[in-house]
């Protein structure tokens, strides 16, 4: 499973399927929404809630059609308020219910910070494990699509650093469907990150025989190489395959290791790469300096020392408050920027 | 400036053209609710030393007077215990009993309590065992009870953080048809915090059965309430919400058990959201670790000592002949046993298992989990070795 290629597997189911009837392409945002769909069909205690999430279907149209297939009752547009909307979901958890919240976006998330840290990671902790929170807080996050100041933050580190949390990003559209049914049906607290900029990316992925829904906290080899492994996840997954690609030309074959699940984090799967191919490079967009890259880097440099034949290095955003959006190609990690990093390690020493 | 005018003066609409836009006024605005009813009375609601009185049940009266000696002992006893060691910290509630007390008699079994660190004794009245009530405070565990089997939230320490969770707790009962609600219990102090505000805001908007109980007991450690609010009272909040808002006398056990029950009754059946404020005062410090004699003055204490929430009960109870000299032996001997059985079981070291500490981070123990309690572990053979 953790070497499985999600990709060309799924393009085989969907070969497969095409006998029958053919898939048709969808997107991100609406492989999200049939994951909510399904999960409210099958479980009356799912409730998805959030600004806009009802009528209006989101603004990202994320929770389109929800509202009015299960009721407002069970897809809530509440008052404009992040500490609220995530206060009332603990609330809703300790009666039973599973609340799927909603926070519209990255910076946006941050006022209800205290109920998620205080309360929701810690609850099944205080209470010595009687009272889980099956709570998957949805956080649209991350730049490239020409937000405003506000509407491009890469919050993972924060929402990492604090135990009891599960934290999750999908880089594919089965991926978005598969990690957002696991992340409802845990008993425990999921961050889900959703990479703005992949909403409207395409797969010929099928709603009506989607992939078996795994459990959250496995990586997936996206792609096979041996010359050095690319350990990434959302957003910066295209961009790591897309290097890859280019790499080519260089006579270099890359590895990309797409994470999905941030914590709990498959140190295996990651090790098992770096392993095979004794280099590694960590791309996210998030901000370098004591970002996600940083416990990535140390884990693997830990476990790995032995097997490596260079330094693990960083691709990151810079360590700026995020750029106004005109700027912001400069700030996010490209191919270039990945590949210039591969050829710091030392590739000649290799060959 | 001239041309303009004489445009707007000269204005002719050919013959058959489509008429000039004429905007018309917007309606006059009305409010949504009318303010009046939701509005707190002027006076905070009184009964015991009023002719109200009289209509009180006699024996909720005997009720609240051997709750609130129990109550009154319960505090007297765990402030000991702090200066033993046994408790890290212990919050007094003495001078605030009747309103611990009346919170935990104004609910149904089903119904749930939302209380802040402060509000040991409301548990404690409400049938908690005292001493899984103390876990928080004592440090052996956050919460020593489970919350679904008791239907008390675990004791809040962040401020206000608890109010949006009865929200949720309450409008999820509803949902599901169940006519639970829940009472969320706050300071003065707290009222301040944004949660204060999201929760009361949400409860409205969703007419969630909940009750909003403040002890406005003066001071918010040392902050006095001038300092905290420039509003005419705390219940005046309420209008800005679109739910009422109750002022009662904080130390008058009967009154505040009146409003409470009450605000529950009309949260049950429907009617929504109340915040009740309760006039009371701490007579202790903020802790055993605050000196409050930094910021009040030792007559303004004396003044509450004589509006005590169990003198006033007891004068009441002795006038009505329904209190004698027996009845008061006896509510003090009750007390006095449940504080001998509280300071006994408190002085016996409690047994902990470090390997606890990764039992209940996540339903299942991540790998990270497992490897770093296998270090523990090993640490702790090495210990038993040594």
């Amino acid at each position: 499973m953790t070497t499985a290629t999600t990709g060309p597997t799924a393009a085989k189911a969907a070969k497969a399927a095409g006998a029958a009837g053919k898939p048709k392409p969808a997107t991100m945002a609406q492989a999200l929404q049939r994951a909510m769909r399904d999960a409210m069909a099958e479980d009356p205690t799912v409730h998805v809630m959030g600004e806009d999430v009802g009528t209006l279907g989101g603004v990202f149209r994320v929770t389109d059609g929800l509202a009015k297939e299960f009721g407002e009752d069970r897809c809530t547009d509440t008052p404009l308020a992040e500490a609220g909307i995530l206060g009332a979901a603990v609330g809703m958890a300790m009666y039973g219910l599973r609340p799927v919240v909603e926070m519209q976006f990255d910076a946006f998330a941050y006022p209800a910070f205290e109920q998620l840290i205080s309360h929701v990671a810690k609850m099944r902790n205080r209470t010595r494990g009687a009272m889980p929170m099956p709570i998957v807080i949805r956080v649209p996050y991350g730049g490239g699509i020409g937000g405003v100041e506000h509407h491009s933050d890469s919050s993972e580190a924060y929402y990492m650093a604090t135990p009891g949390l599960h934290v999750v990003t999908p880089a594919t559209v089965e991926d978005a469907y598969g990690l957002l049914r696991a992340a409802i049906a845990s008993d425990d607290p999921v961050v889900f990150l959703e990479p703005k900029r992949l909403y409207w990316s395409k797969s010929d992925w099928s709603p009506e025989a989607p992939a078996p829904v795994e459990p959250i906290g496995k990586a997936v080899v996206r792609r096979r190489g041996t010359g050095a492994t690319l350990i990434t996840y959302g957003p910066s997954v295209p961009v790591c395959l897309e290097a890859a690609e280019a790499a080519q030309a260089e006579g270099w074959d890359l590895e990309v290791v797409d994470l999905r699940s941030l914590v709990p984090f498959d140190d295996e799967t990651v090790c098992a790469s770096v392993r095979r191919t004794g280099r590694a490079v960590v791309v996210h967009e998030s901000t370098g300096f004591a970002g996600p890259g940083a416990e990535i880097a140390a884990r693997v440099m830990e476990r790995c020392f032995h097997h490596l034949e260079a330094p693990v290095l960083r691709v990151a955003g810079f360590d700026i408050p995020y750029p106004p959006p005109m700027l912001e190609r400069h700030h996010l990690p490209g191919v270039d920027r990945v590949l210039d990093a591969v050829a710091r390690l030392q590739w000649e020493a290799q060959s | 400036m001239d041309s303009l005018q004489q445009r707007s003066s000269t204005v002719q609409e050919p013959p058959g053209a489509v008429p000039a836009y004429r905007p018309t006024p917007p309606p006059a605005w009305q409010p949504r609710t009318d303010p009046g009813p939701l509005l707190p009375d002027a006076e905070p609601l009184r009964v015991l030393g009023t002719d109200a009185v009289a209509d009180a049940d006699p024996a909720l009266l005997l009720r609240l007077y051997a709750e609130l000696i129990r109550g009154r002992r319960y505090n007297t006893q765990a402030t000991a215990l702090t200066k033993q060691g046994r408790l890290a910290v212990y919050p007094s509630t003495t001078g605030q009993e009747a309103c611990e007390v009346a919170a935990a008699l104004a609910l149904e079994e089903r119904d749930w309590l939302f209380p802040s660190y402060r509000d040991t004794l409301a548990a404690v009245a409400r049938g908690l065992d005292p001493v899984q009530a103390l876990t928080l405070l004592r440090g052996d565990w956050h919460t020593g009870y489970d919350p679904r089997e008791h239907r008390i939230a675990p004791l809040c320490t962040p401020l206000a953080t608890q109010l949006p969770h009865a929200v949720g707790l309450a409008h999820a009962a509803r949902l599901k048809g169940d006519d639970v609600v829940a009472l969320a219990m706050v300071g003065d102090g707290g009222t301040s915090e944004g949660d204060f505000h999201e929760a009361l805001n949400f409860a409205a908007v969703w007419q969630a059965p909940v009750v909003f109980f403040v002890q406005n007991n003066g001071f918010a450690i040392s902050v006095p309430l001038a300092k905290q609010t420039a509003a005419p009272s705390l219940a005046h909040k309420a209008v800005g919400y679109g739910m009422p808002g109750r002022l009662v006398d904080g130390n008058d056990a009967v009154a505040v058990h009146q409003v409470l029950t009450e605000a529950v009754a009309r949260a049950r059946r429907g009617g929504g959201p109340t915040l009740v404020e309760a006039i009371t005062y701490r007579i202790d410090a903020h802790t055993n670790a605050d000196d409050a004699t930094r910021y009040r003055a030792a007559g303004e204490v004396e003044t509450w000592r004589a509006h005590d929430p169990i003198l006033i009960l007891e004068r009441e109870l002795t006038e009505r002949g329904l209190l004698d000299e027996d009845g008061r032996r006896a509510a003090a001997e009750a007390a006095e046993t449940m504080a001998a059985e509280l300071r006994e079981r408190m002085n016996a070291d409690p047994v902990l298992d470090p390997m606890e500490l990764f039992s209940h981070v996540y339903a299942e123990q991540t790998t990270q989990l497992r490897e770093q309690a296998a270090q523990l572990r090993a640490e702790l053979e090495a210990e038993g070795e040594a």
